[in-house]
């Protein structure tokens, strides 16, 4: 009973570890460096491992022999390799990220800024979405037993199944383009929104919920000044999950159509064509999309909880 | 319509009472079957009484309270605040409650949080700001507005929760064990400091408690509970003088008090 509402001091005290890492991470350079070395490390195991079969295909198709060494360098070089190394990889952004102009059709900053739009205007879409169903669900009992279990469906659906026909639902009524993507992207964001931001309104305790109930304060009252904001620290964890739905609903919306344009467009046309180096490199960057996107969420977050006085 | 007669009768029993309970009842429906909570509770308490409300767990003190403040409604008997319903009271904002866990916002300020009744009530901003200076002065916080909730110690954090029960000027304070998680050297001090606003306030004030040398420091009036059901076994009127320092507990009326509370305490039990 100590702690004067307990969920959003939960949430406070979260944010305060956050805080605490990021004031450690000077320690903890040594272990992360280690991992990351050892994921390199293993990459390039893997690479060897996976490539041997085609270099030594090669050899014996030109009867001659291969050398261990002359094995190992072969691995890293060929052209369509089941797996590339991390160089091949870091060549290749180098050419479709530093080496082209941003509005390239070849520049993969290009191609990022396309997903990354239909992300965003989803994203802005599911969380709104998201935010009206749990207000909806925590004032009304009928909307409470009604739209949740259809939320829960909506997600138990492949993502892969239901993108191809929003697509062409929507493409036989005119609608292309930002809109379909936006659509799959807000459809895989709205959720974690939902269940986030209906716990996060219903955190207030009976005591908090009788306090105000002394003071005759109306349902907006109550909403206003204790169910909303006890629930911000909810929403930024349920915003952060929704942000990363997003960028793969995106994606995903962009695999159907045979877009030529977008992250989903490099990986389709990089499988189509064997591309593994392309695939990967696209891979990468939406890797570093998604860290850049749930990086400013948490920036957001932050600034918002020590305006609110919550994040200490 | 017991309710309204009840309201008429205590119009007529005249200015002097605050909170008349007439035979009330609560019975609680749980599902291992009812409860009574409360059984023929009968109580008049005055105008500018301190009383207290001592007893075990479930003995029904929490929940008297809940029925004052229209949080509970009782299932039967007549009981009147101010000579109104409880909820009518409560509208016309007859009391302010003070809770086991102080219960402040951690996003508002000390002086926000104090404002939270006066923002919904919807006073102006330089009355919001005066009467929370005020309150604030009241329970020895003045400077500390500005603070946030997790900067104040545990007791500092409940004289905020009483500033805010104080803010919209209500004749009647309801606390239900307010440093019941608090130490007891923090305890004694805010007995002392609750004592001293009660005379300058002349507020009605009813207190639940569970520790026999804070109630009868407090009160000039003690109600003893006991459980199942829950009902009034002793209901003592203190002999102590208005003006008590804190050594009064030594003395000899202080100890015979005392005494006869946990008399009726152990009744309580004997019959259970």
């Amino acid at each position: 009973m100590s702690a004067p509402i307990a969920a959003p001091g939960a949430g406070a005290g979260r944010s305060g570890r956050v805080g605490l890492w990021l004031r450690g991470r000077g320690a903890a350079a040594g272990p992360v460096l280690a991992v990351v070395l050892a994921i390199f490390a293993l990459w390039y195991v893997g690479t060897v491992a996976l490539n041997a079969q085609w270099t030594l295909d090669q050899a014996a198709r030109a009867d001659r022999e291969v050398g261990f060494a002359e094995l190992v360098a072969d691995t890293m070089a060929q052209d369509r390799p089941m797996l590339p190394a991390p160089h091949q990889v870091a060549v290749e952004l180098y050419d479709t990220v530093i080496a082209q102009e941003i509005t390239s059709r070849r520049s993969l900053v290009y191609h990022a800024w396309v997903t990354l739009s239909a992300t965003l205007a989803g994203f802005g879409f599911g969380t709104v979405l998201g935010i009206l169903l749990a207000v909806g669900i925590v004032h009304n009992r009928a909307m409470d037993m009604s739209v949740m279990p259809w939320a829960i469906a909506s997600q138990t659906i492949p993502i892969l199944a239901i993108a191809p026909m929003i697509i062409v639902v929507l493409n036989s009524i005119g609608i292309q383009g930002i809109v379909p993507k936006a659509i799959i992207s807000a459809y895989l964001s709205f959720f974690p929104v939902v269940v986030g931001m209906v716990s996060g309104l219903r955190s207030p305790g009976a005591m908090q919920m009788d306090l105000l109930r002394t003071y005759s304060a109306s349902r907006g009252q109550v909403f206003w000044k204790l169910r909303l904001p006890a629930s911000i620290p909810y929403l930024f964890a349920s915003l952060k999950v929704g942000i990363a739905a997003s960028l793969v609903g995106a994606i995903v919306g962009e695999l159907p159509t045979g877009a030529v344009q977008g992250l989903g467009a490099r990986l389709l046309s990089g499988s189509y064509y064997g591309q593994t180096v392309q695939i990967w490199s696209a891979l990468l960057m939406a890797a570093v999309c998604a860290a850049l996107l749930v990086g400013a969420i948490g920036a957001v977050q932050r600034a918002v909880l020590r305006r609110m006085g919550m994040d200490r | 319509m017991a309710v309204a007669e009840a309201t008429t009768q205590v119009k007529d029993a005249g200015q002097g009472t605050v909170v008349s309970a007439r035979n009330v009842d609560l019975t609680f429906e749980t599902s291992d079957g009812a409860v009574q909570a409360l059984r023929d509770v009968s109580l008049e308490i005055g105008k500018g009484e301190f009383v207290s409300f001592i007893g075990p767990s479930g003995c029904g003190k929490t929940t008297f309270l809940r029925v004052v403040a229209a949080l509970e409604t009782p299932t039967g008997g007549d009981i009147s605040v101010n000579g109104m319903t409880p909820e009518e009271a409560r509208k016309a904002r007859a009391y302010g409650y003070v809770f086991q866990a102080a219960g402040l916002y951690p996003w508002r300020t000390i002086g926000k949080n104090v404002k939270l009744p006066l923002e919904i009530m919807g006073y102006d901003r330089a009355e919001q700001d005066r009467r929370m200076r005020e309150v604030l002065q009241l329970v020895d916080l003045e400077g500390f507005d500005k603070k946030y909730p997790w900067q104040l110690s545990g007791g500092m954090q409940q004289r905020a929760s009483i500033a805010r029960a104080l803010a919209f000027d209500a004749d009647l304070l309801l606390m239900d064990e307010p440093f019941g998680a608090l130490d007891e050297i923090v305890r004694d001090h805010l007995n002392e400091q609750l004592l001293s606003l009660w005379a300058r306030t002349k507020k009605t004030c009813l207190f639940v408690t569970h520790s026999i040398p804070e109630a009868v420091y407090l009160s000039t009036k003690i109600v003893v509970m006991s459980p199942r059901p829950g009902r009034i076994t002793d209901i003592i009127d203190s002999p102590l003088p208005a003006e008590r320092p804190l050594d009064i507990r030594d003395s000899a009326a202080f100890i015979e008090v005392a005494h006869r509370v946990r008399e009726g305490l152990r009744a309580g039990h004997g019959d259970a």
